[in-house]
Order: structure tokens, then sequence, then C-alpha cells
């Protein structure tokens, strides 16, 4: 009994290890990508940088959501099973 | 440490038990505040604006030129949901800060709601705008073969809306109290390590201290030094640690039965009676200054070691970094998630309002 519910939390820290870990590389990925963009266009038309800040803030937020999902899920097999 | 979900206050007995959360009663209390200070803000509109009426009239202005600018100007209509959506959003989250209220959006539950809500209108404004038997045919489009693909994206759009937003509020509150309980614990650690070195260091530090102290007295033409008088206070200080731990292990009684928000009270009463007489203590010169000063200090540091169940659980290192951290996850996360949020729900029912000229059946 102990030694299944040992198995049990070893597999939830590594699970939750590797659901953050991988699950962040995808997010990351996509916001180095908006935020190069966003660089660039600022470098060629500095007048358009507040505008393309803000929207560049929200594509960032956006394009964080599958990351925040698996932190989710790496909580939840953190704090709850 | 452990990680909890929002506390039930009681139960309401009827309809087999309804919880009152804390979710419940911040959701209340940003109700409240929003419908408060609509009423201030809205009373007495004149032809020549006030400071008030400038400041109400310019709020207005921002959110419904946001709106028109997301779902075009014949929905501008939409703006109080809109306005609601993200000022609550926006004030559940920063409640969350205050310390004694929880994070109305740190729950499923809230998020999930609105998100559900949203969902429910874009489904009556596309039923609405083109009948219950278009809005069926949309399913099978653009092929037949896609009708499962776009149910599971009807279920995805409010469950994606509640996460994302759930997501960051809670994990930025989980990753604050992790690094909190880590501060806290390495705070103890570092006090206990100075408190349990042997004897002779506290004595030494005393020595040092009083000398110091003594040494930065204010001559007759000249300044008090103040470099010789901080490194005394924090010799002495530490020094006293010790000697209060010895007192404490004397007394041997816990702390008293407290809940948080006392607790949390108690303590920064205890800190900015500390804080001030340290401050008594640099800035007066003259004597009865000085004594002032020391009897303050010396009383709220032993508030704050009673308080915090003995004087090595004093949470030091908990005093600058976690709210640093906390400017991040609560107010930037939480304004950037509001807006993201009150976006996205514009965009979702912007869709399914067509300006009027596009309408299939007018």
């Amino acid at each position: 009994m102990e030694l299944t519910e040992a198995i049990v939390r070893a597999a939830c820290a590594l699970g939750a290890g590797l659901c953050m870990g991988i699950g962040a590389i995808g997010p990351a990925i996509g916001e180095g990508n908006a935020v190069g963009k966003a660089l660039e266009g600022m470098a060629r038309q500095p007048e358009s940088t507040s505008n393309l800040r803000t929207n560049m803030l929200v594509g960032c937020a956006v394009a964080e959501t599958t990351g925040i999902y698996s932190l989710v899920i790496a909580l939840l097999l953190l704090f709850v099973f | 440490m452990t990680i909890n979900g929002p506390k039930i206050y009681f139960t309401i007995p009827i309809f087999g038990g309804i919880p009152i959360t804390q979710t419940l009663v911040t959701s209340l209390v940003v109700t409240i505040i929003l419908c408060v200070s609509g009423v201030l803000l809205g009373r007495n509109l004149t032809k020549r604006p006030g400071k008030r009426q400038v400041l109400a009239e310019k709020a207005v202005t921002v959110i419904t030129g946001m709106v028109k600018e997301a779902m075009g100007d014949h929905n501008a209509y939409w703006t109080p949901f809109i306005a609601t959506v993200f000022l609550s959003s926006l004030l559940g989250t920063l409640l969350g800060m205050t310390g004694v209220l929880r994070s109305s959006t740190a729950d499923i539950s809230t998020t999930m709601t609105w998100a559900v809500l949203v969902s429910f209108i874009c489904w009556y404004e596309a039923i609405k705008n083109n009948g219950f038997l278009a809005w069926l045919k949309g399913f099978t489009e653009p092929i037949a073969v896609m009708t499962p693909m776009n149910i599971v994206s009807e279920i995805a759009q409010p469950v994606s809306l509640a996460f994302r937003h759930f997501g960051n509020i809670a994990g930025g509150g989980v990753i604050t109290a992790l690094i909190y309980w880590a501060l806290s614990g390495a705070s103890a650690g570092i006090l206990r390590l100075i408190a349990s070195s042997s004897v002779a260091v506290p004595l030494v530090l005393l020595a040092a201290g009083v000398g110091l102290l003594i040494l930065s007295r204010p001559k007759a033409d000249r300044k008090r030094k103040k470099l010789p008088l901080l490194v005394g206070v924090l010799c002495t200080a530490l020094a006293g640690l010790r000697l209060m731990d010895w007192l404490w292990s004397l007394t041997g009684r816990a702390c008293p039965e407290m809940n948080g928000l006392a607790c949390g009270l108690l303590w920064f009463a205890a800190l900015a009676v500390l804080l001030v007489g340290l401050v008594l203590l640099i800035a007066h010169k003259d004597k009865r200054g000085t004594i002032l000063g020391i009897v303050l200090a010396a009383v709220g540091f032993v508030a704050i070691c009673f308080v915090s169940e003995g004087p090595l659980n004093v949470p030091v290192l908990t005093l600058g970094l976690p709210a640093v951290l906390s400017l991040y996850f609560d107010v930037f996360s939480g304004v950037i998630q509001a807006f993201v949020f009150s976006l996205l729900t514009m965009i979702y029912i912007s869709g399914n309002c067509p300006a009027p000229e596009e309408k299939q059946n007018p």
C-alpha cells in the first residue's frame, strides 16, 4: 500500500515536471517570435511603437495560454492528487 | 506548506446547502464597490464638468472607443457589459493583493461563469440574427464531416477563455505563496543560526554594539555619526535576539489563538512602532528623543516577536521581495488578463453580431 502511494507520488512529481517543462516550449517559441517581430516593426517604424507594444502584450498573453494550461495541470498533479 | 482553494465561511441550509466561499465574498465586495463608485461618479452631471465628471467621462469614452474599435460602431451598445466584465475581473484580481480577501478570479467558478455567459450570449445572438435552423446548419460548414470538430470548438471556446484567466491568476498566487514560504523559512533559518551559535558570539556582538552606540553619541559641536550608530543598533539587536529567544523559551507558551487578519494587522502595527522608534533614534539629537526612540523600538521589536510566535520566527526576508513579485503577478498579469478576457469576449460576440447590412435575414 505504501509502495503504491509512493509510486503515485513519484509519478505525480515526474508528470508535473514533464508537463511544465515540455509545455513551456511552445509558448516560449511563440512569445519569442511575437516579441521579435514586434521589435522589427518598432525599429522600422518607431512612430507605431505604442500601438505595437499594446498588441504585442495582448498577443503574448494569448500565446501564453497553452503554457498556463500546463501550469494548471502541473499544479493539480502536485497539490491535488 | 499547503495550497488551498477558496475557504468556505459558512453554508446556507437551503437547496441542500449553498456554501459561502471566499470567492463569493470577494465578488460581492467587487459588486458593491462598482455599484457605489458608478452611482457616485454618475451623479449630478452638469454641462461644465468638475474633476469627478471629467474622470467619469474619460473612462466611458475610453471604454466605448475600445469596444467600437474591436466590435464595430453598430455594436457600441455592448459597452456596459464589456466594461462590467473588464472592471469586475480587474478589481477581483487586485483585491487579492490586500491580503484580506482572496482574488475572485483565482477560482475556476468565477471565470467559468463569465465564459459560459459569453457563450450563451454568442448562441443567442447567432440564433436571433440567423434563425435557429441556420444556426444549426452553421455547424456543418464548410463540409458535413466537420460537424464534430465544430461542436468541440464551441465547447473549447469557454473552457479556453476560463482556464486562461484562472490559470494566470491562480498560478501567480501559488508561485507567490511558495516564494513567501521559502523566504520565511530562510529567514527563520538565518536567525536561528545567529541565535544558536556559541554564547561567545552574542556576547561579543552585545559588547561591540554597546561600544559602537556609545561611540556614536553626538558631541557638542558635531553631528551624530551614522555608520557606527547603524552597525551598533544591528549588533545590539542580534545579541538581543539571543536574549529574547532565551526569555521566550522560559515563558514556554505558544502564540495566542488569533486569525490571520488580526495577526497581520498586529504585525504591521508592531513594525510601524519599531520603525518610528528607529527613525526617532536616528533623527533626534536631544536626549529625550533618543530615549523615546529606544523605548518605542524595543516595544515594537518585542511586539513583533510575540505576534510571530517567538523571536526566531520574525520573517525579515519576506518584507521586500514578495511585493515585487506580486507587482508582476497580480498587477501586470491581472490587468493584461482582464484586457485579454474582455477583448476575446468582444471578438466572440461581434462575430455573431454582424453589421446590419451584412445580415442574411434582415
